[in-house]
């Protein structure tokens, strides 16, 4: 049967039906998923979050639409890949941002977005980055409501005091990707 | 979108749970041969028209394009004899329904009459989804009348009377074979 869905899926394409595009893709602590859409690559999963919820989801925030087509996600899972194995210090994937709220929470991850490959910024700096210094405790709800965490680089904002803070891979994984830049 | 009780499942699940019923009803319908790309087209249209499915009955959703797409497999090489599919399948289902001592039996003859098969192709297409639909993706009469947009009384009627022609078939087989 997967020569006939392979050529139902290369159909499909053809024919601009893939609204949104899935994969799973190894990382250290376990299995995640990258999906996107034409415009690019619009959610990350950690491996800690179940892929029928996500792909549930997904199916409703964006279009029922939704098919496993790994073809359209080799960019990520390549980028993704060499991360992990330490070869890259940036991504250079195009963001399809639709499932990150408007206004001052997308400036959170806009910014976030620019915070290098091991630096750390607070809670606080990200506030302010977004336009408002005092709104940390927002700022750390937009960064729990990234969509595109890794890519997004949230786990690089932690707690004023040092503490690394919450992070929605777990703790384990923020612990795990800030080790891996060298930033702990 | 998100304030409805039944969203759509993701496509990808609809498919993986759908593929073998609906390929299984579509070798009955238009045999192995062609089956392939009966499928094909059926989960192509689905995927078009998926955004507008109704989420709660699925099932009878894609069975109606696929019957639909067997209906215009068939205007579009009409003549031609086409092998019914999947005898065996067919066959060891009956044969799973016969021990199990379901009321509906096994067609009253012996699997090695293949030629049934040819009489399954015979029959008018409203009897032949139904009696497939029973028998080769083995729905209830309920669910075969909700795919074929009758109702539960009439899809029991269908098969009844595909079933006895089919027996009528396979009584002059016999006496053929004398």
């Amino acid at each position: 049967m997967s020569k006939f869905v392979d050529r139902l899926m290369v159909r499909a394409n053809e024919e601009g039906l893939v609204d949104l595009a899935y994969a799973t893709v190894d990382t250290p602590l376990g299995t995640g998923l990258v999906a996107a859409t034409p415009k690019g690559l619009v959610r990350v999963a950690l491996p800690n979050e179940r892929t029928e919820e996500v792909l549930a989801r997904l199916a409703e925030d964006v279009s029922p639409r939704v098919l496993e087509f790994p073809a359209r996600l080799d960019q990520a899972r390549r980028e993704l890949d060499e991360y992990f194995e330490g070869r890259r210090d940036r991504f250079e994937l195009p963001l399809d941002w639709r499932l990150s709220h408007s206004g001052f929470y997308r400036r959170v991850l806009r910014a976030t977005a620019r915070v290098p490959f091991g630096e750390v910024i607070t809670y606080g700096e990200a506030a302010q980055r977004a336009g408002n210094p005092r709104a940390f405790r927002a700022a750390g709800t937009a960064l729990g409501s990234n969509p595109l965490p890794i890519v997004v680089p949230c786990h690089r904002v932690i707690r004023a005091g040092g503490e690394i803070g919450n992070y929605g891979g777990g703790p384990q994984m923020k612990r795990f990707l800030l080790k891996l830049e060298g930033a702990l | 979108m998100s304030a409805m009780a039944h969203a759509l499942p993701p496509f990808q699940a609809f498919l993986d749970e759908h593929l073998e019923p609906v390929g299984a009803f579509l070798r009955g319908m238009v045999g192995p041969n062609d089956a392939e790309d009966c499928l094909q087209e059926t989960f192509l249209a689905a995927l078009r028209a998926y955004p507008r499915a109704e989420p709660r009955n699925l099932r009878a959703w894609v069975l109606t394009i696929a019957r639909r797409k067997a209906i215009d497999h068939h205007r579009s090489r009409t003549g031609r004899a086409k092998p019914v599919a999947e005898p065996q399948e067919l066959i060891d289902r009956q044969g799973g329904r016969a021990r199990a001592g379901s009321a509906d039996g096994p067609l009253g003859m012996s699997p090695r009459h293949s030629e049934i098969w040819a009489a399954v192709a015979e029959l008018p297409a409203g009897q032949r989804a139904a009696v497939v639909l029973r028998f080769a993706v083995d729905l209830r009469y309920r669910e075969v009348g909700a795919a074929l947009g009758t109702s539960e009384e009439a899809a029991r009627q269908s098969v009844h009377e595909a079933l006895t022609k089919l027996r009528a078939s396979a009584a002059e087989l016999k006496e053929m074979a004398r």
